[in-house]
């Protein structure tokens, strides 16, 4: 959209006006390239992270497994790569559907008094750093699981996932992603709540107005609505839990096994909790392989937000969502 | 975890004549005297089996009232009131579950710091520290300026991206950037902190600094302010943007004038949550940063070596690697993880200021 | 003595360009009528970190325009900063091995090697977590066999059989290793290795073996903290993350010895008892004997410096502060805070006279 009517007219005007069409035609193309670079500085940064990790990984990836200190790198990566994957999808399972519900109650159920506050503790728990999370994690939450998890293993242990020794410290694989969903649960919350709350409430009191219950209005309005933003928040929470490192590396206790089995002390540890763990004392020909373990995690990233925006484009929904802006 | 909504009953279901408003209603106190029903039910079948305990019975009671109050709404109100009611406690169930390790993470952090939370700890370094005493001087100055330049640097690029996004990107450009910055918000911090290292190495040679320290920041936190201001940007109305346009404005004064002031609240906040997300941060300025027990605000590379310590770090160090006596050390880091969420807490306040203040009324 | 005036040149425009004032301290280093002054970079070794704290304490008192940083990022990082010239020395869990002294060191003057100085000498401390059980002793044999699973229970006849007078439950045994790569695990299993040769079967390894299951936690504090919050859990931690109050297993190699307990005197026998391996006069690389009379299970971390520095400055600056460190004194001044056995006798003097050949 082009508004060069507008100059136009005022120079038409007024002649004392020619000092400020100069200026605003200099500062629209300014402007704009402020912004396109910017957006162009953000594909240079990643272009550089990715060139980085590329170059330091190349050697782990030519060389002879027999050379390398872990051995072949694709099967050095496999059990954490799959432990990353497990350990996020479980939060992401747990973290959601509560983010959503922490989210509307704050946004639709909450007493005005109450929702205020809610919010801005749930906003400071975006802010507790992960070592913390990790410190809570093995302190509190771990000893207080022992108990339930033994009790699932005795009572419930021929379902495969509970199957195995039960951990005697409560430091498993469930665990690791219980810690994950809280961390995520306030990045979640906070940008469904943003969204829910821009409901408009137009549409909202029309759903009334025709009958519709508090629960039947939050599902053809309020939900349609926000999906997007939801589901851009829980992206942003999957890339967070995918990338995790001091949380994961304190609570859970990783090894290389791929098991399935969430009570239990041998679990498949995350990339980013191994490069955390085995960094500190790898020598240089180490190096390269863990690097390369974090260029698998930047590929599994990329493929998992296209997967998530391969969604978010779904042709039904995007019907929804135009539907609800454009009557907002 | 919440119940599909249920095709709607049939007409007739609902059209059943009633003899006064409040008929087909359940009583006012229903729900709270069924909770309490349900949990001692809980507590009185466990106590049956032997396996009596607070905890057990309510996540027990939990489900039994959910399905109690569904079957007497569905009785007396009909299945979509049912729903309703049941989705309603749904929604607060969630948000206690949600509350429980919250809290208890909050409590722990409060009551763990409480205890060095002291001048000395405000005014002191460790710099010659063994044992008990000292302070995190060093430390919360390195995290204000190492935050303060990762902020610096983010919120141009992050914010003028977002209006790129919004008020000027179209077809592929927009669609990559778009993509990127989803994968971007993706790295792993370690990563990012490998990144800085390596790119400071190339430049200047192997250093360690709070530049350094900043840029894996940056890395880390542009994204975050990309995706939070967007989400604003693109919720202000189009009708304000037109309205603007008509009366002659140019585009950006447009964006500065009309566009930027409406979602202003929204955008500090995005910005707040993007501190939050990096100021714990903890792997990547292992990394790029280096450790020292010494005041230090120069955030630049300066003879190479320019070590300085955060908060995050400096918590880390005192709890995984404590001297003695134990209990100092512990101390020391959980205080700082206090400090930490103190800080926080103070700029969602100024935040939340600045929004009121400055955020023009509009209908909502 | 050209890139340290650049250097500080630097950090003035910076100080007016920031205008936030306040550089760490001086960066041209020496020493004047008030004590040595400037600033060293150390980087290595998290083990040694209480202990640095202490010496770096001690120095920096003494010479209060003097600062020293150590940075706890772990030895390889420590290693690898050192042959950069990241560090001006490095703490490590093991000397520099024949295809690492050859590299070329960015600090040091060209075609010098650096030197291996032991001086911190830790045992390791196997902890366990067992309700009402607050003695235990074990063989080589029986350790070996609980770490590697082959004995999963601690009513165990042969821990019962070492045990008279304890009662020991009928409960699963946990043993937590340290799930990152560290010294204390490469220390630990080499010692099984040497008195269990039988048992443990893997080599020496900072990573812990893979064949071997069992709990994994994240450093020191993180095997501790799974020790005390399991039950029926053991675990090997460096004694300075050990808190006093933690119930330790006592050590026989074969059960006809003593039993000793993790004391910085046992320690130190098997340390004296060991042979030198040096590269060069002044190098005092160590190759333990851990069959030998004590306790074996003994962490020895070296400090890792140039001989000769490129600049003359930091060469003082290190030989001071090393000096300090190796110093009887010096190594006094870290036991309350580390529980390290201080060096002594000819290894004490050996090392104490090696570090001041350092110019």
């Amino acid at each position: 959209m082009t508004v060069t009517g507008g100059n136009v007219v005022s120079e038409d005007l007024a002649p004392d006006q020619s000092l400020l069409v100069d200026r605003r035609k200099l500062g629209d193309p300014v402007f704009k390239g402020f912004s396109v670079g910017s957006g162009m500085l953000i594909l240079v940064i990643l272009a550089a992270v990715a060139a980085f990790l590329i170059v330091q990984a190349v050697p782990a990836f030519v060389a002879d497994a027999a050379d390398l200190p872990y051995g072949n790198t694709w099967g050095y990566v496999a059990p954490f790569l799959f432990g990353t994957i497990w350990s996020s999808f479980l939060a992401l399972l747990m973290a959601v559907p509560v983010a959503i519900g922490i989210a509307l109650y704050i946004s639709h159920f909450a007493p005005k008094q109450l929702a205020s506050p809610v919010a801005f503790v749930v906003d400071l728990l975006a802010a507790v750093p992960s070592v913390v999370f990790g410190l809570w994690g093995i302190n509190v939450l771990a000893p207080a699981l022992v108990p339930i998890y033994q009790w699932l293993g005795a009572n419930l242990g021929w379902i495969p996932l509970f199957g195995g020794n039960v951990s005697g410290t409560g430091r498993t694989m469930l665990t690791a992603a219980i810690v994950l969903a809280i961390m995520i649960l306030p990045i979640i919350t906070s940008l469904s709540r943003e969204v829910f709350l821009r409901t408009p409430g137009l549409q909202e009191e029309a759903s009334f107005a025709l009958g519709a219950t508090r629960w039947e209005m939050i599902g053809q309005v309020v939900l349609p609505f926000g999906r997007s933003g939801v589901v851009s928040a829980a992206m942003l929470g999957l890339g967070r839990a995918l990338g995790e490192t001091m949380a994961v590396a304190m609570v859970l206790s990783g090894g290389r096994n791929i098991t399935f089995q969430l009570l239990t002390s041998n679990n498949p540890n995350t990339i980013a909790s191994n490069i955390a763990l085995a960094f500190p004392e790898a020598d240089s020909h180490a190096v390269p392989q863990l690097i390369a373990t974090g260029l698998v995690l930047f590929v599994i990233t990329f493929v998992v937000n296209m997967a998530g925006r391969a969604i978010t484009s779904g042709h039904g929904f995007r019907l929804a969502h135009k539907r609800a802006h454009k009557e907002g | 975890m919440t119940a599909d909504a249920q095709p709607d009953a049939p007409l007739g279901d609902q059209y059943m004549p009633r003899m006064s408003l409040t008929a087909g209603q359940l009583p006012k106190f229903t729900d709270l005297g069924l909770l309490v029903i349900s949990i001692a039910v809980a507590a009185a079948l466990l106590a049956l089996f032997g396996s009596f305990n607070l905890v057990g019975a309510i996540l027990l009671g939990g489900p039994l009232f959910l399905v109690g109050i569904y079957a007497l709404a569905f009785s007396v109100e009909g299945r979509r009131r049912a729903v309703n009611r049941v989705a309603r406690y749904v929604i607060i169930g969630a948000f206690v579950l949600a509350l429980v390790p919250l809290v208890s993470l909050l409590w722990e952090v409060i009551s763990k710091g409480l205890p060095r939370f002291d001048w000395q700890f405000f005014t002191e370094t460790k710099r010659n520290v063994v044992g008990e005493g000292g302070g995190a001087a060093h430390a919360i100055m390195g995290t204000l300026v190492v935050t303060g330049l990762a902020t610096v640097f983010s919120v141009p690029v992050g914010l003028f991206t977002a209006i790129y996004l919004v008020e000027y990107g179209k077809g592929g450009p927009k669609k990559v950037i778009t993509f990127l910055v989803d994968v971007m918000t993706g790295i792993p911090s370690i990563v990012a902190g490998l990144f800085a290292y390596a790119l400071f190495s190339a430049v200047i040679g192997p250093s360690k600094s709070g530049l350094a320290g900043a840029v894996a920041l940056t890395v880390l936190m542009v994204p975050y302010v990309v995706r939070n201001s967007e989400e604003i940007i693109r919720l202000v109305p189009n009708s304000l943007r037109e309205a603007s346009y008509a009366l002659g404005v140019t585009r950006w004064r447009t964006i500065v004038k009309v566009v930027l002031p409406t979602s202003i609240s929204g955008i500090v906040s995005g910005v707040i949550l993007a501190i939050a997300r990096i100021i714990g941060e903890t792997a990547p300025l292992l990394v790029t940063m280096g450790f020292t027990d010494s005041m230090n605000t120069n955030a630049l590379p300066a003879g190479g070596m320019n070590p300085m310590t955060a908060l995050p770090v400096f918590v880390y160090y005192e709890y995984t690697r404590p001297g003695r006596p134990q209990q100092a050390y512990f101390d020391r880091a959980w205080t700082g993880a206090l400090v930490l969420v103190l800080i926080v807490m103070i700029l969602n306040v100024i935040g939340r200021y600045v929004a009121k203040r400055f955020a023009p009324k509009i209908n909502r | 003595m050209t890139l340290r005036t650049g250097a500080a040149l630097a950090a003035v425009t910076a100080l007016t360009l920031t205008a936030c004032g306040g550089v760490s301290g001086d960066d041209a280093a020496g020493s004047a009528s008030d004590g040595y002054h400037g600033t060293l970079q150390g980087v290595g070794a998290s083990s040694m970190r209480a202990a640095q704290e202490a010496w770096r304490a001690g120095f920096q008192t003494a010479n209060p325009k003097a600062t020293i940083n150590y940075s706890p990022d772990g030895s390889g990082a420590g290693r690898t900063a050192f042959s950069d010239g990241a560090a001006d020395f490095a703490g490590s869990d093991r000397a520099l091995n024949d295809e690492e002294m050859t590299r070329a060191f960015a600090k040091c003057v060209a075609g010098t090697s650096p030197i291996n100085l032991p001086v911190y000498i830790s045992p390791i401390a196997i902890i366990f977590n067992v309700d009402g059980v607050t003695e235990l002793n074990l063989t080589a044999e029986v350790i070996a066999k609980i770490f590697a699973g082959q004995i999963t229970n601690w009513n165990d006849p042969a821990i019962v059989a070492l045990n008279t007078g304890v009662s020991l439950p009928n409960l699963t045994i946990t043993p937590v290793h340290r799930s990152d790569n560290s010294g204390t695990t490469e220390n630990f299993t080499s010692t099984l290795s040497q008195v269990a040769p039988a048992v443990w079967t893997e080599r020496a390894s900072g990573d812990w073996p893979a064949a071997f299951q069992g709990e994994g936690a994240q450093g020191t504090s993180g095997v501790v903290a799974a020790v005390q919050s399991g039950s029926g859990t053991i675990g090997y931690a460096d004694i300075s993350g050990v808190a006093e109050a933690m119930t330790m297993v006592s050590y026989s190699l074969d059960g006809m010895a003593d039993y000793v307990g993790p004391t910085a005197e046992a320690a130190a026998q098997v340390v004296e008892a060991s042979e030198r391996v040096a590269a060069s006069t002044n190098d005092w690389t160590l190759e333990l004997d851990r069959t030998a009379a004590g306790y074996p299970f003994v962490l020895v971390s070296y400090a890792i410096a140039c001989q000769q520095y490129a600049d003359p400055a930091t060469g003082e600056l290190v030989n001071a502060y090393l000096s300090y460190l190796a110093s009887d004194e010096g190594q006094l001044a870290a036991v309350p805070q580390a529980g390290n056995a201080p060096l002594a006798g000819e290894l004490a003097q050996g090392v104490q006279a090696a570090v001041a050949t350092i110019e």
